[in-house]
């Protein structure tokens, strides 16, 4: 068995301060196991992380690039759907 | 023997079994069978070789000899090198190299988990800092030896013959003398006997998963605790000494 029959794997990591998992890149590994020890090798080995989540990459459904225009390009003339019409109240700081 | 005597020997064997067996995951640098696995090899031989900095510094403190950890570690000879003859084997193949660091690996977790209770300070703090480290290491190359013992015929194959050559080597893990009967006794380190037991259940339960047979043959090599090495030391050592030998004192 090679390397190449090995399936690919997206890894997200969670570093100290965040909330959520950001993908940070794929590699190849035999297992679900050995791609988190793997990830933890290769991806948070200068303190990046605390936490790892692996997906194997053909469980991953992607939107179709060639449909960009039908997807979002309808929102780019929808102004109004950001909250920017509003006077925000004195006294909210985190908005 | 005094308490230091006996201190300084059992510290300096643990900083060379660190200190030669990071020497030879070194040589997989850039050689890995994957690079996730290249990275992986080289993170281990990085700890290892942090481990025995810490210990050969703790050894020139203790002998308290006007050497520090550079002179120890680079300008001995051969027979001064105490490190057991396991490490020192050479790579081989990826099940080879994975066997030796799990025979290896066995054996430290629960060395340092004793240890790190020891009534020495300085050795238990290293033992506990060690640890951390060790059991990754332990769960690497534990998951390792799974996958290739109960991999395909060819894996199996491989690293069956691996663990036939290697177990030859592993009663040395074991080595006792008077230096660790003294330090047994004023429980700064751990029983022998209880590390064996641990390491025991633990290849056992691993080799059952991994399919793999422990040789019926057991017969043992032993002789480096006392200095007396394997051809390959020579040339490890050429390797690890040579800037040391050909620049004195020089640093980087």
């Amino acid at each position: 068995m090679t390397n190449k029959d090995w399936p690919l794997w997206e890894i997200f990591i969670r570093s100290k301060q965040g909330l959520n998992h950001k993908h940070v890149g794929s590699l190849r590994a035999a297992d679900a196991e050995m791609a988190v020890e793997n990830a933890r090798d290769v991806y948070t080995r200068r303190s990046e992380g605390i936490s790892i989540w692996v997906i194997e990459s053909n469980n991953i459904h992607a939107s179709d690039s060639s449909d960009a225009d039908m997807l979002f390009e309808p929102s780019n003339t929808k102004v109004y759907r950001h909250p920017t019409f509003y006077d925000v109240p004195d006294g909210i700081s985190h908005m | 023997m005094t308490k230091n005597e006996a201190l300084f020997n059992y510290t300096l064997r643990l900083g060379d079994d660190s200190l030669i067996l990071g020497q030879r995951l070194a040589e997989w640098c850039g050689h890995g069978p994957i690079l996730e696995e290249d990275i992986a090899i080289t993170n281990i031989s990085l700890d290892l070789i942090g481990q025995a900095t810490n210990l050969l510094n703790y050894a020139a403190l203790i002998e308290n000899k006007d050497r520090n950890a550079d002179n120890i570690a680079f300008l001995r000879l051969e027979k001064e090198y105490c490190n057991i003859l396991l490490v020192e084997q050479l790579n081989g193949d990826f099940g080879d190299t994975m066997m030796r660091q799990f025979l290896f690996d066995a054996f430290r977790k629960p060395l340092f988990e004793m240890l790190q209770f020891s009534k020495d300070k300085q050795l238990a703090a290293i033992a506990e800092k060690s640890l951390k480290e060790t059991k990754y290491h332990l769960k690497h190359s534990s998951e390792w030896i799974i996958r290739l013992g109960d991999g395909t015929e060819e894996s199996h194959q491989r690293v069956q013959n691996s663990l036939t050559n290697l177990w030859r080597y592993t009663d040395e893990l074991f080595f006792t003398d008077e230096s660790d009967t003294l330090l047994g006794e004023l429980e700064i380190i751990p029983d022998f006997s209880k590390i064996k037991e641990v390491w025991s259940a633990n290849v056992t339960a691993v080799f059952e998963q991994a399919t793999l047979q422990i040789p019926a043959n057991n017969w043992q090599f032993e002789g480096g605790r006392k200095g007396r090495h394997s051809e390959h030391m020579g040339y490890l050592l050429a390797e690890l000494q040579y800037m040391q030998r050909a620049y004195p004192n020089m640093e980087w």
